[in-house]
């Protein structure tokens, strides 16, 4: 994936050359390993600063919300069927945009990696197939496959669904994926035990929002849990206040979440709240036959009613 | 999420439908009373001042 990034130079120059775009979101290398930050590049020296490798897992359709100007953006799957949502929801026009497609082969998992070593690591070096982590007197080669986020993983939508400018042949998707089978653990629990598995899960939680500030759907001007005036959720660490945020974060993302893995990358004490979302996920596509931002065409299930929708749970 | 099943029940009662709304909630209170107080949702670390 890293030899991508001649060719996304070479487009977005053109682009901004072109007048086609005023800015071109992508990526510029982070201060420390790992941790590729957002860029907005809007001139031709800037491109210079765009980087593509493993760590580019930030969802950039964050940075799409309400925008006024023509942008370029650079989308791996899951940002473009983020995009697709956002065009879906008004967030941003599809004229505005020039979507920048780059076939995704996964992002790698800085938690996983960092968790293997005891010193800090300093440098990491990545090919197409391994990965180099460097740092005071070790060196360790990894095989990339195996210290790829668990949404990437688990991704079926690697190559972008919605591009007008491509970087690469598509990529194979992966087939025969059995997406849910920690989803179905916890839904063999008793209710008791479930209360009590959701309790440790969110335990860590600081109420920091990273997770919804990292989210490209939590584009509310207020939060529910931000609002005061009626104040909707307590603000304090008492579990049942982070509960109640976790909870109904995860259900405003239902049927709009494509587990970009966003939230759970940004999460500073590493919650897998994408358990959450992805049972959201589950349930959309088993009673809907939905996945979300496949198609600018189809209205999302929550916002239509077909008179087969499943209503056993109505007595 | 770890909700009594019980806890919480839907219907589709019509504005017309006096008798139905009342058995419904006679038949939801009776069940919610059966399961007792909900100990969930409950601020075990809150202080009074």
């Amino acid at each position: 994936m890293t030899s991508y990034i001649e060719k996304i130079k070479g487009v977005s120059e053109r682009l901004l050359k072109e007048c086609k775009v005023d800015v071109v979101i992508g990526f510029r290398k982070g201060t420390v390993p790992m941790m590729n930050e957002p860029y907005f590049a809007r001139t031709e020296q800037n491109i210079q600063n765009l980087v593509w490798d493993s760590n580019c897992g930030i969802n950039l359709t964050n940075y799409l919300t309400d925008r006024k100007e023509k942008i370029g953006i650079i989308a791996k799957g899951c940002d473009s069927r983020n995009i697709v949502t956002h065009i879906i929801e008004n967030k941003i026009n599809r004229e505005q945009l020039v979507i920048i497609g780059v076939p995704c082969k996964g992002m790698i998992d800085k938690r996983k990696i960092n968790s293997m070593f005891d010193a800090e690591i300093r440098e990491v070096i990545e090919d197409e197939s391994n990965i180099t982590v460097k740092g005071d007197g070790f060196e360790k080669e990894l095989i990339k496959n195996e210290v790829l986020q668990q949404n990437c993983m688990l991704c079926a939508h690697r190559n972008p669904v919605e591009y007008d400018e491509l970087i690469a042949d598509l990529v194979e998707e992966q087939q025969d994926l059995d997406r849910y089978p920690d989803i179905r653990d916890i839904e063999a629990m008793s209710p008791g035990d479930k209360w009590n598995f959701f309790e440790d899960l969110l335990a860590p939680c600081i109420r920091c929002y990273a997770c919804r500030n990292a989210c490209p759907l939590c584009y509310c001007p207020t939060c529910f849990v931000d609002e005061s005036q009626p104040q909707w959720v307590g603000k304090s660490q008492d579990p049942i206040d982070v509960k109640t945020f976790h909870f109904l974060r995860a259900y405003h993302c239902a049927g709009r979440c494509t587990d970009c893995g966003a939230c759970e990358r940004a999460c500073p004490v590493g919650i897998n709240m994408r358990l959450l979302t992805r049972k959201l996920e589950k349930d959309c596509f088993e009673l809907f036959a939905w996945e979300a931002g496949m198609s600018l065409d189809v209205r999302p299930p929550l916002d239509t009613y077909k008179p087969g929708d499943p209503d056993d749970f109505i007595k | 999420m770890g909700i009594e099943p019980g806890r919480i029940q839907f219907s589709w009662v019509s504005s017309a439908e006096s008798t139905k709304f009342v058995t419904v909630v006679k038949e939801v209170t009776n069940a919610v009373k059966a399961l007792g107080p909900n100990q969930t949702f409950l601020k075990t670390k809150a202080k009074v001042a």
